[in-house]
């Protein structure tokens, strides 16, 4: 919109300054945390200070960057399989009572068992390649992608669909052009939740077996008694998730511009 | 005053045929009459309101004739073929202008012909024409959240008129505007039939309403919902707004009014119903 430039211009004001807070407030953590190490001298395998993690960090990087990268393609690769088999199994759940009655009932089901505790039959099953890592990332992440989207397919206002029948639309036009852009601000609520739990799925497979990745590390260095280099993987860890959860939300921004949570106030009204 | 029961003469000419129309949903307690014994014709080009009170199953109705809602009984025939499923050359207009967020203004209007697979600019030409004539030149690019309510329900009227349909379905398409909006479209609507002359079958619980846009008006009660009357509305056309003030419309109102009044469902000391349109 050619009238959005000021309001656009505060929304990054808007954002910027968030970020600024975050910075201020963790800047305010760190110091807090090197001057309390300062002064109470904890063994380093206890807590060790935050600049004693960054020379940790020092030590390796090529070693710590390649261990992220490992985590990060496990998770996305889990990430985009539970996206396409979700959105799949939504469509023929909304579309078949049939698989309603088995696939939907047996997955809410399954949702309640802690579905990290198969990791070690995945590992059983597939070896200790990436291949387990990215099945177990891609069954965590399943679960929200599938009830997520079966929610937005369903909560579609009927006279939409009817407004689509009255014009004769054939039902293959009504999915495409009404109930799956209708249900994709439900669906997006699905992935932000869904890019987690990969993560938590692909460093859950790196924990039960592998040679690879932040949960690797994260476990070689515990029994080193490494402790830095634990804090650095975590870190490492965090800004991973936090990352994948922007570029989710930035898809969604740039993919539903229409959505209520998007709209620039201002219409025209009469 | 043309006061005429329920079945109506001149069924050759009928664009619309309803007979013995039932219609029974199933419930916990049994199936519950939505629709029992409706005879309706309607004529080509003519102007047909319903009215009645809520309950008495006229959206029911609509949707049979929209073929989108199976009868329990009885046949309606559009155009001489019975009816299976929506007809071609419809045109639907809901009460809630169920225009789709993500698409802009112009996207909207042009969906009716993407879903019968017409597309190219004869088509974009023709809903850009019908945008501007209803004062909505302006904003074909933009979305249905930057427009206000009448507009809105205007270009859904657009989407509806896009394919040029001979039957023209409306459920209480300004049930949820304003008293000044609803006027203003009331007179829109009036005009585009005066020069189109599509069949209409309009949905309405205003009884102004009605009385100021149809040829005849229908008359519905609850419980099971039925036709009570169906009476020819004599008034000249073009109808402008001041014709609302004259005693020939008045009478019109008024006898609809005691219809109601009689059959309990306007009791005198209660201001809010049927007053839909006359605030």
């Amino acid at each position: 919109m050619s009238d959005s430039n000021p309001l656009f211009a505060s929304r990054t004001f808007r954002a910027l300054h968030e970020v600024g807070m975050v910075v201020l407030l963790l800047a305010g953590v760190v110091v807090v945390w090197e001057a309390a190490v300062y002064v109470f001298k904890p063994a380093p395998l206890i807590l060790p200070s935050p600049s004693g993690i960054w020379d940790e960090f020092l030590l390796a990087p090529a070693y710590f960057l390649r261990m992220s990268l490992f985590t990060l393609y496990t998770t996305l690769a889990g990430f985009v399989l539970a996206v396409v088999l979700g959105l799949g199994l939504a469509v023929g759940i909304v579309h078949s009572k049939f698989m309603e009655r088995t696939v939907y009932t047996l997955l809410v089901a399954l949702n309640s068992v802690p579905k990290v505790a198969l990791a070690p039959l995945f590992v059983i099953w597939m070896g200790t390649g990436i291949e387990p890592k990215i099945a177990i990332a891609l069954m965590l992440a399943l679960f929200s992608v599938v009830i997520d989207a079966v929610l937005g397919l369903r909560s579609v206002d009927p006279d939409m669909v009817n407004l689509a029948r009255a014009s004769r639309a054939s039902s293959f036009d009504i999915l495409r052009k009404i109930r799956f852009p209708n249900a994709l601000p439900s669906v997006f609520a699905g992935l932000k939740v869904a890019i987690s739990f990969a993560l938590v799925g692909a460093i859950v497979g790196e924990f039960v077996a592998g040679s690879e990745g932040l949960g690797f590390a994260i476990l070689t260095a515990q029994g080193q008694f490494d402790t830095p280099r634990v804090f650095v993987c975590l870190i490492l860890l965090g800004l991973l998730g936090t990352a994948l959860f922007y570029v989710v939300e930035a898809l969604e921004r740039l993919l539903l511009p229409w959505h209520v949570s998007q709209r620039v106030p201002g219409g025209p009204g009469h | 005053m043309n006061v005429h029961t329920a079945s109506m003469t001149g069924t050759a000419m009928a664009y619309v045929s309803i007979s013995g129309v039932r219609k029974t949903y199933g419930s916990p307690r049994g199936p519950v009459a939505a629709l029992e014994g409706i005879d309706l014709q309607v004529r080509e080009g003519e102007f047909v309101s319903i009215l009645g009170p809520s309950g008495c199953g006229k959206s029911t109705l609509l949707k049979c004739i929209a073929g989108l809602e199976p009868t329990t009984a009885g046949q309606i025939v559009i155009d001489g073929r019975p009816l299976k499923g929506p007809p071609h050359d419809m045109g639907m207009v809901f009460q809630r202008d169920v225009l789709l967020d993500w698409r802009t203004i112009l996207d909207n209007v042009l969906i009716t012909a993407e879903f019968i697979g017409r597309k190219g600019p004869e088509v974009r030409a023709r809903a850009s024409a019908l945008l501007a004539r209803f004062g909505l030149g302006g904003f074909e690019d933009r979305h249905p959240w930057e427009l206000s309510g009448g507009m809105r329900q205007r270009a859904a009227i657009c989407r509806a008129l896009l394919c040029d349909p001979k039957l023209l379905l409306m459920d209480e398409p300004f049930g949820a505007l304003d008293a000044m909006t609803r006027d203003d479209l009331n007179l829109e609507l009036a005009r585009i039939w005066q020069d189109t002359r599509k069949t209409v079958v309009f949905i309405t619980h205003g009884i102004s309403e009605a009385v100021f846009l149809s040829d005849r008006v229908v008359m519905m009660d609850r419980n099971p919902g039925r036709i009570v009357e169906i009476i020819d509305i004599d008034l000249p056309r073009p109808r402008h707004l001041a014709l609302r003030e004259t005693p020939e419309f008045g009478r019109y109102v008024a006898h609809i009014r005691h219809l109601f009044a009689s059959l309990g469902i306007l009791k005198d000391d209660d201001p809010e119903t049927g007053s839909g349109d006359h605030s």
